[in-house]
């Protein structure tokens, strides 16, 4: 051990409780304690409240535990109150299991408790033994009445309790003593023991000539075993007293502490017993009493060997109880107890399974294949149980065969992806991820394959997986549009590399290059038999060497231009013969071209010329359109030249649009159609009353006939 | 605040409560004063979970949005991200993290994951030498956002495009996985149903899930006796047409993002005497829409045509309720009268919006524009001639209508005929090409790569039969007082809704063989109940089916099933959830590919 270097904090002066001993104190310490003692461990803040105790020469120091426990700070010098400085020095101390009390033995003999704050004393003995005990061990319980001492000699167990009585036991073997939260283990080289004080409730029920409602429940119950009418008069007794429900919480909970399974019976047929005479009584605790019973009579077998105590079980809690079984490999037992308790799978039995499962791909006597069908046998598709938890596992211990069979039982296809990764089996990797549908999931395998791989075997796999081969393509579109054309060279898709081709082209800051681009996409269009798009792809290329010399000859601006744009733009600048050999070379249709010319000479107000072109042949657009365009030009006069063109249909639509009231009421009545008479009144004003006139007249007689 | 979410048949609100507590403990695990820094596309769907006072009571002072470079100064002690698993987000993280004040006291960071931690994430941010800089990597599930108290969305906007262009299952296993919270809050769903491939999918994640999870035995009694899993590519004819709903129609025209929709300021001017008209508001009117407000409750789910007499009678209620004061003599009347004034005053004020909502529609509505383009729909859907290059298609090009819109159509076409012959199929993308630009070149093959646009096959188009079979055309819907669906789309009655309303009754069986014509497979599954769970079904006792669109789901088809759960004799009362809420628009813009000129 090493020794303890005591210094006091720089700030605070050592107080002396009693006893002034000034000198030295501030000194550093380098004696070795003769006892010490951790006091609060669960402490949280480790400057204000003491955590070590230590001895020297009669008094009791307190100190923090610093994070190295070779260097405490010393805080004070106490000294135990109420311990008579003839009782000798401190050789022996011991804090309970709550970390509130302290026991101090002193070479006299002397047994001084107190709380380990040493605020207060509880009571102070003398053994008559000045041997230092093997062991000094508080024996205490939750709530306890008579908090007691245990000490240990050769041979000798002495309980003292704080009402200064002790009680001496003989022991017949070696033994060791373990404080328990609720009492003291006594083991020894072939047995095990339980010291502890006997729970109140148990003590009302079974002491002698005790009338506890319990005691009473109880009686009457064996009297009712019996047949005799006792049963009643007792029960009649507790019933006087109104207090048959604590009778019958008394016997449930007094069955709880209690280890004979018969003594358990007779006290939950005595509360079954009673409960019957009540109403409104929730049997909720009884219930569960009997089941947390059944359980702890299960671990207390011989051959799985956990006595517990009920409330010790209470305190650990059954999760924890399942995984200390798990941990002993007690499987089958831990399941059972998980679907008698009804826990939730995901807590219960699939943990357990789990556990199993990662213990049993470790068993190396067994084949792979017997592991696999064993494992899914019995894990079958428990929910929780996770396969590739388990395949994890037997890959860690060095079984890939196991572990890739037991991934394929696992249902969820993403969690098997990363551990096939590790193993190196990225080409099942990869189905996996395209299985579970999580395309992330996909790419993350992809981007993996893609460094692991050379260039030619990553597109061979990506090939037999075109799920990920789509996705591929999409992030090469953003990052690698190199890498995309290879792909697309290895499929040999001709028209989406056509299109690769057109794309590049507008990337192109110089003609030329967008030119070559472009013979690019050409010949690919022509090798996946499109044709119209080789075409098109042509004109284009045709269309920017024109644009480009007249760009360059008239400072046109027209690259990059549509060729609908393109001859606009020509026209308006009076290249009409440039603007028709494009119509001419680009087959444009007549319709088309003939919109576009009509708009441009009326913009223009070219009024001659457009006439003249009206003139050129018959318009394939009619000749409404050439009313309208100039009267949307402003140009009523020009407009009216056009309308007698007009075809008889359009001819009413026509006098409408130059505001000609009469010819269209003219036009309207001529055809008899009643609709577009309508149309022309629904045009007129009150000032046009010929002409409402006269369509009246023509609407009439047509309804004559 | 989010009553709406009880007033349904099930109780959507129980989810929203499980995603803030589960938010409310993330943020005191970082104890002391935070800030946030969004991910933006979440904050829509945040704010139908928590409010920032929310936030606030748990110490949250400040909030950014994620981008490249420092982060803005904040005395807070820690910074969390809220971010999507994406790597391009995690470069930029790294990159604020990076740029630290490494003068300044050092600061906590936090990532939350949502909806769920992404290893590749977290192996990007340890490549970047920043994964050991975070005190708290956590996840968020947040996959199943309650919208409103039938409606259950992801807001996974790119579930369509990943699922059918990119075979990207992601937001199918967010999609299984979000049922399963939901199935742990509202009990086991005993029965499956789902036709496509993606449904196929989700229900065998959903199985294996359940499998997985054995033991923890779900001991809640069902609230949904039934799933429904409809792929979108099942019908890709519905979202294409134009929603004829109310809601769907603001949806169509203005858009509605996350329950708001932002509309020109003009028409809600607050008129006051004295003021000049000079001071109109600039800023977009912001109105949330959901079933909260009793007036929105009522309209939203009526065809258009119908919004306006329910307006103008719900406007005379209104009125007659303030006249009542007249009738008040007594204090005791009159202080009723001032007590249901609030009330009142609100039914006013949500009145004048709705009733400026529906000028701003009716104002397109009866445009010749959209008048043309709702008759060549009904054209195609009717099956006329859906075979021929259409002239209205030619002019809207030939004009430079929005591309979407021709996108739409000619996609619409394609759908109905089976598939377009070759040469009228190379005509339009021809004529798209040119007048659009070439490349959307992509686009179109995308569009063909989902099955929306595609060259006729040598099958035969199989359109008719399964318009006949399922009724899909309804020549007399009546859009004021419906009987049928049908009256969603002024006459069409939405396939993927046809398909919910047979199986509920008389069932899938007797429509066998349209269901082979539809991509996909079909089929049933059961999950077993823990024996005590069965319900004993009281008479008369409606079922609750969950229907989830895999794909997005359009405001009409909701409005549809909202329909058939009103419907007296219908048994069923329906719960809508989906991976987005989608319109023909951005459900056709989330199929696009643009790659960004770098102009030679």
């Amino acid at each position: 051990m090493q020794a303890f270097t005591i210094r006091p904090p720089p700030e605070s002066v050592p107080q002396v409780s009693r006893g002034s001993r000034p000198a030295g104190l501030s000194s550093l310490r380098t004696d070795r304690p003769k006892s010490w003692c951790p006091v609060d461990l669960s402490s949280t803040s480790w400057t204000t409240r003491p955590a070590l105790l230590w001895y020297d020469l009669g008094q009791v120091s307190r100190g923090t535990r610093v994070p190295h426990l070779s260097d405490p700070v010393l805080m004070c010098l106490q000294y135990p109150p109420g311990l008579s400085p003839q009782a000798g020095s401190i050789v022996s101390m011991s804090v309970s299991f709550s970390y509130k009390y302290l026991a101090l033995f002193t070479d006299t003999g002397h047994l001084w408790t107190g709380l380990s704050s040493l605020q207060e004393r509880l009571s102070e003995v003398d053994t008559k033994r000045t041997a230092r005990p093997k062991q000094m061990l508080w024996c205490r319980r939750p709530r306890a009445q008579q908090p007691s001492v245990v000490l240990m000699w050769d041979r000798l167990l002495l309980v003292v309790g704080a009402c200064n009585d002790t009680i001496q036991f003989p022991l017949e073997d070696e033994s060791v003593l373990v404080a328990e939260l609720d009492g003291v283990r006594i083991i020894g080289p072939s047995s095990q023991e339980l010291l502890q004080e006997v729970p109140v409730v148990c003590q009302d029920i079974f002491k002698i000539a005790s009338m506890a409602p319990g005691a009473l429940l109880l009686e009457a119950h064996r009297e009712y075993e019996k047949s005799s009418q006792k049963a009643d008069e007792y029960l009649r007794e507790i019933k006087e007293q109104n207090v048959l429900g604590d009778a019958v919480r008394q016997c449930v909970e007094a069955a709880a502490h209690e280890y004979d399974p018969d003594t358990q019976k007779a006290l939950m047929r005595a509360a079954s017993f009673g409960k019957c005479f009540l109403t409104e009584f929730s049997a909720e605790e009884f219930v569960t009493t009997c089941r947390e019973l059944r359980v702890l009579n299960a671990v207390r077998e011989r051959g799985v060997g956990m006595p517990l105590t009920h409330t010790q079980f209470k305190q650990m809690t059954l999760q924890v109880l399942i995984d200390r079984l798990v941990y002993r490999q007690l499987y089958p037992l831990a399941m059972e107890i998980c679907r008698y308790l009804k826990i939730p799978d995901y807590q219960g039995v699939s943990r357990v399974l789990k556990h199993w499962a990662s213990c049993k791909v470790q068993q190396k006597d067994l084949t792979d294949e017997a592991i696999a069908r064993a494992v899914c046998a019995k894990v079958g598709d428990s929910p929780g149980v996770s396969y590739s938890d388990v395949a994890a596992k037997a890959y860690e211990c060095g079984r890939t065969e196991l572990a890739i069979k037991l991934l394929d039982f696992e249902a969820r296809s993403g969690e098997q992806v990363p551990l096939l990764l590790k193993m190196k089996r990225s080409q099942l990797a990869l189905s996996k991820a395209v299985e579970s549908g999580d395309t992330d999931l996909v790419y993350t395998v992809v981007t993996y394959l893609k460094n692991e791989m050379n260039r030619g075997d990553f597109f061979m796999t990506l090939r037999n997986q075109p799920v990920a081969l789509s996705l591929y393509r999409q992030f090469c579109k953003l990052q690698e549009p190199q890498t995309l054309k290879d792909l697309y060279n290895q499929d040999d898709d001709h028209q989406e590399l056509g299109n690769f081709y057109v794309t590049a082209s507008y990337r192109e800051k110089r003609l030329e290059g967008r030119l070559s681009q472009l013979q690019g996409a050409v010949d690919e269009y022509n090798k996946a038999k499109n044709d119209f798009a080789a075409k098109a792809t042509e004109d284009e290329m045709r269309l920017l060497r024109f644009q480009r010399k007249l760009d360059d000859e008239k400072g046109a601006g027209l690259l990059g231009l549509s060729l609908q744009a393109t001859m606009e733009a020509l026209m308006s600048l009076g290249l009409h013969k440039q603007a028709e050999q494009l119509y001419r070379d680009f087959r444009v249709p007549d319709k088309r071209f003939w919109w576009l010319k009509l708009k441009s000479l009326a913009e223009k107000e070219q009024w001659e010329e457009l006439e003249k072109f009206s003139k050129s042949k018959k318009s394939p657009i009619g000749y409404l359109a050439f009313v309208e365009v100039c009267m949307k030009n402003n140009n009523r006069y020009e407009a009216k030249k056009y309308v007698s063109k007009v075809t008889p249909e359009q001819r009413v639509k026509a006098h409408l649009a130059v505001g000609d009231l009469e010819g269209a009421a003219d036009a309207a009545i001529e055809r008899r159609n009643e609709a577009e008479m309508a149309a022309v009144l629904s045009r007129c004003a009150a000032s046009d009353r010929l002409v409402v006139d006269k369509l009246n007249r023509a609407r009439a007689s047509g309804a004559k006939k | 605040m989010a009553a709406h979410l009880s007033y349904g048949r099930v109780n959507l609100n129980i989810l929203r409560e499980a995603a803030r507590k589960e938010l409310r403990e993330f943020l005191d695990k970082c104890a002391g004063s935070k800030a946030i820094v969004w991910d933006e596309y979440l904050t829509g769907p945040f704010g139908l979970i928590a409010q920032y006072s929310l936030l606030k009571e748990h110490e949250v002072e400040k909030m950014f949005t994620l981008k490249n470079g420092r982060l803005p100064s904040a005395d807070v002690k820690n910074i969390i991200f809220f971010v999507r698993p994406r790597l391009e987000l995690m470069d930029i993280i790294a990159d604020n993290i990076f740029s630290e004040d490494k003068h300044h006291p050092a600061r906590d960071f936090h990532i939350l994951f949502v909806p769920r931690r992404s290893m590749l994430c977290e192996q990007r941010l340890k490549e970047q030498g920043v994964l050991g800089s975070f005190v708290n990597i956590d996840e968020y599930i947040l996959d199943l956002i309650p919208f409103d108290g039938d409606l259950l969305s992801m807001e996974y906007e790119s579930a369509f495009r990943e699922c059918y262009l990119e075979n990207d299952q992601t937001s199918l296993y967010h999609t299984a996985k979000g049922l399963m919270t939901l199935q742990a809050l509202y009990g086991t769903i005993p029965q499956i149903f789902g036709k496509g491939d993606c449904a196929r999918h989700v229900a065998n994640m959903m199985l294996r899930m359940k499998r997985e999870f054995a033991g923890t035995q779900n001991q809640i009694l069902p609230v949904f006796d039934t799933l429904l899993l409809l792929d979108r590519n099942v019908d890709l004819l519905t979202p294409l047409a134009t929603q004829l709903t109310y809601e769907g129609l603001i949806d169509e025209i203005y858009g509605i993002n996350n329950g708001y929709v932002k509309l020109p300021p003009e028409k809600f001017a607050q008129k006051k005497q004295g003021e000049g008209s000079k001071d109109l508001p600039t800023e977009p009117k912001k109105l949330q829409l959901n079933s909260a407000e009793e007036l929105y409750a009522e309209i939203r789910d009526k065809n258009f045509n119908a919004v306006g007499a329910a307006l103008s009678k719900k406007a005379k209620i209104i009125s007659a309720a303030f006249e009542e004061r007249h009738n008040a003599k007594t204090v005791g009347e009159i202080k009723q009268f001032v007590s249901q004034l609030p009330h009142m005053q609100a039914a006013r004020s949500s009145l004048a919006n709705h009733t400026s909502v529906a000028e701003l529609i009716k104002d397109i509505t009866t445009s010749e524009a959209f008048f043309d383009n709702l008759t060549v729909e009904q054209e195609f859907m009717t099956g006329v001639d859906t075979d021929k290059v259409n002239t209205y298609i030619e002019d809207c090009v030939a004009q430079k209508d929005p591309l979407i819109k021709i996108l739409r159509l000619v996609c619409m076409q394609s759908v109905c005929n089976n598939g377009l012959k070759q040469k009228v199929l190379d005509y339009y993308k021809r004529e798209i090409l040119q007048t659009y630009g070439y490349e959307h070149i992509l686009t179109l093959s995308n569009l063909e790569k989902a099955g929306l646009l595609k060259p006729q096959t040598g099958s035969r188009n199989n359109y008719p039969t399964i318009r006949k079979t399922l009724k899909l055309w309804m020549e007399d819907a009546n859009e004021q007082n419906p009987n049928d669906i049908s009256y969603v789309y002024s006459g069409y009655a939405p396939l993927s809704i046809r398909l919910t309303q047979v199986l509920a009754r008389p069932g899938w069986r007797s429509i066998e063989e349209v269901l082979k014509m539809l991509p996909g497979p079909h089929f049933e599954e059961r999950q077993q109940l823990p024996s005590g769970l069965h319900k004993k079904r009281q008479q008369g006792e409606n079922r609750t089916t969950l229907v989830f669109f895999l794909g997005g789901v359009t405001y009409a088809e909701i409005a549809a099933l909202r329909f058939l759960s009103q419907m007296e004799d219908s048994g069923m009362e329906y719960i809508i959830a989906t991976t987005k809420l989608i319109n023909g628009t951005n459900w056709i813009k989330s199929l696009m590919d643009r790659p960004e000129s770098q102009t030679p």
